[in-house]
């Protein structure tokens, strides 16, 4: 039993060693970048974190910028989980807030406690359907589903800005002049803020999106570990032969992982749409939750807990940098650490997937015989 | 002849924004059939978009800056290399990376030289012009002409350059053969690591002078977001292309036209077609293109695969 325990941990420890250093070591190298601007490091991280955690106003806020990213995390891990590299959170992510927008459209008749399910189911949907594309592409005809992720994030995208001019503007449906935006969620359909209710929250707009987001994270849990179904899905990504051997239907569940996985990328725009902005916008591009959703993925061990650590991180880092900035520290320099943690985080994947090559790095350092 | 000078005027533009995606769609190619998928071609983009921009405004050459822009996309392409070469990393992972960590660097630099966000100042020497005025005297084609600048020509003979390496000489032989068998191609004695880091470095070199020919071609500053996806869409053109530097410029010239008929659309007549939809095009064609609508598209047998040594 103590055993068995100590295992645990130690397994604990061991998925979680890499993450940090990766972390720690981009921290250290985005310090680089700070003392090369003719600032403290130290300042600056100081007011990154104070500017993220300092008060509850700005952990609220903190929280806003993570719920999103616990959705697009989840997305990709999940997908991951199933042996897939769902690069389209993006474009989900844009179909789902799409379908947020014309669900609360569409059903703005109805009572809130009724409307805000619908809309974020639609909005669940929107994601699930366009991620059912690359499912089945791959499934029916064995098609790599990156390039074809990649594709649908800017079809998405498009899609998305003609509908925004066109069948969802304020000039089409209220005959208000021409917007660059869509009709407004009413108000009965928003997602609650905090700060209507708990006044310590200041000027946070976090909502209860993020309660939902936390609470996906532990079904996620639950199904991929728990379940029959998790089983299933997880023995087509480790290994799609002998799952199939063992009587597992490998293309029914690809397009269900896809479909699941889409789902919690349509999930993060329903509740950006929904507890946010109320709306969409015309846009040139995408705003990115589905690629930092990638950086979230992996940090979190593709677990569904750790994407709840990994998100909560890239919160951190996305709230502060605006802080940072303000105190005259360009806030690329949280981008660029954003980019060099999943290049470390990448490199070291070898480590854990390879572990011949540790034994080579540290045992003989003679160059092989071919 | 106002239609003549219309339609000259649209060849002209496609040839413009189809230039950037040639040079970058070539560099994906040499990428992908060595066998490293280069999801990265994008932020390559906009390192080789910036230094050409930085290193012109200092030296007053745009021919340097081009040159930088090719040193800074073998320089990024070089942490792709070692990454899905050696460290048999996530390719996919590691493009996305490199997308992230250079679209912030060059923001940051961009703040660091010239003290503000956004937007560079704009250098005196660029290259927007047509290299040779005395073409532009031909009639009716004389408008077409007028209308180029001298990276349209350098992205043709980058086309027949990549061709000839790719299918005439050794070297593209062995590149080819990492690609498609690299246990088959080490059997035989070539060197599999070194082959691919060559062909991640070309790409990267490519992607590079794609990267300064927008940014010293089409205008003659550095914006953030100007590559706006391009990398993806010339990824997109190799694979329309079917991973043939031919059929890629093909693809591109194609995806550059539709852009030039959406820019045009009004003078064309043709803005009853949404313009979101003419954007998509290239993007919708290649799923098509994936999926065999329009002949199967079918790439490298081990694009994505690290390759081991010794390795069963």
């Amino acid at each position: 039993m103590d055993n068995k325990k100590e295992s645990k941990l130690q397994l604990f420890l061991d998925s979680v060693r890499f993450p940090l250093m990766a972390i720690i070591l981009s921290f250290l190298v985005g310090s680089l970048f700070i003392i090369w601007t003719g600032n403290n490091p130290l300042v600056a991280y100081g007011a990154l974190f104070g500017g993220s955690l300092g008060s509850m106003s700005r952990f609220g806020e903190t929280l806003l910028k993570t719920t999103p990213l616990i959705f697009t995390g989840l997305s990709i891990a999940f997908a991951f989980r199933t042996g897939l590299f769902n690069i389209g959170a993006e474009g989900q992510y844009v179909m789902g807030a799409l379908f947020t927008v014309t669900a609360a459209w569409l059903f703005k008749g109805l009572p809130g406690f009724v409307l805000v399910p619908a809309i974020l189911i639609s909005g669940a949907l929107g994601g699930a359907l366009w991620a059912m594309i690359p499912g089945i592409l791959k499934a029916k005809l064995g098609i790599h589903e990156v390039i074809v992720t990649i594709m649908l994030n800017y079809t998405g995208l498009f899609i998305a800005n003609f509908f925004v001019r066109t069948a969802l503007n304020p000039s089409t449906l209220l005959g208000t002049e021409q917007k660059a935006y869509t009709v407004l969620v009413p108000e009965h359909g928003r997602l609650t803020q905090f700060a209507d209710h708990l006044s310590i929250f200041g000027t946070s707009s976090v909502n209860t999106g993020i309660l939902i987001a936390v609470a996906v994270a532990i079904i996620t849990w639950y199904v991929l570990f728990k379940t029959t179904l998790g089983y299933e899905i997880r023995s087509v990504g480790n290994n799609p032969y002998a799952a199939e051997y063992g009587g597992i239907n490998i293309s029914k569940n690809m397009i269900l992982a896809f479909a699941i996985s889409g789902m919690m990328a349509g999930l993060a725009g329903a509740t950006v749409v929904a507890g946010l902005t109320y709306k969409m916008d015309q846009a040139s591009h995408s705003p990115g939750y589905g690629f930092t959703g990638i950086a979230v993925a992996l940090v979190g061990k593709n677990h569904p807990l750790g994407v709840i650590a990994s998100a909560f991180l890239f919160g951190v880092l996305s709230n502060g940098a605006r802080k940072m900035q303000i105190a005259g520290i360009p806030k690329e320099i949280v981008d660029i650490i954003q980019g060099l943690i999943i290049i470390f985080i990448a490199a070291e994947a070898i480590l854990k997937y390879m572990p011949d090559l540790k034994t080579k790095l540290s045992g003989k350092k003679n160059k092989e015989v071919a | 002849m106002e239609t003549i000078v219309l339609i000259m005027a649209v060849i002209a533009s496609a040839l413009r924004l189809a230039t950037p995606l040639i040079f970058s769609s070539l560099g994906g190619t040499f990428c992908e059939r060595s066998g490293v998928v280069n999801i990265a071609l994008e932020g390559i983009m906009i390192m080789g978009a910036f230094f050409a921009i930085l290193v012109t405004d200092f030296t007053g050459s745009p021919w340097l800056g081009i040159i930088a822009a090719m040193v800074a996309g073998i320089l990024t392409s070089l942490i792709l290399a070692v990454l899905a070469v050696h460290l048999r990393a996530n390719q996919v992972v590691a493009g996305v990376a490199i997308n992230m960590l250079t679209a912030a660097l060059a923001a940051f630099l961009l703040e660091m030289v010239w003290h503000r966000s956004g937007q560079t100042d704009p250098v005196k020497a660029a290259l927007t012009r047509n290299p040779f005025e005395f073409l532009e005297g031909i009639p009716v084609l004389g408008p077409l002409f007028a209308g180029l600048n001298p990276f349209v020509y350098l992205a043709f003979i980058a086309v027949a350059v990549s061709y000839y390496v790719l299918f005439k000489t050794p070297f593209g032989l062995r590149l080819r053969a990492v690609g498609e068998h690299p246990k088959a191609a080490d059997t035989v004695g070539i060197n599999v690591y070194k082959i691919r880091y060559i062909a991640v470095m070309i790409s990267g070199a490519l992607a590079g002078i794609a990267g300064s020919s927008l940014s010293l071609g089409t205008v003659n500053l550095f914006r953030e977001g100007m590559t706006s996806g391009k990398g993806f869409i010339a990824l997109a053109a190799m694979i329309f292309g079917k991973w043939h530097p031919v059929g890629a410029f093909l693809a591109c010239l194609f995806f550059g036209l539709m852009e030039a008929i959406q820019i045009q659309a009004s003078s064309l007549g043709l803005d009853w077609i949404p313009s979101e939809f003419l954007q998509a095009v290239p993007y919708v064609a290649t799923i098509l293109a994936l999926a065999g609508v329009v002949g199967r598209a079918v790439g490298p047998a081990a694009s994505g695969e690290p390759y081991e040594k010794g390795h069963r």
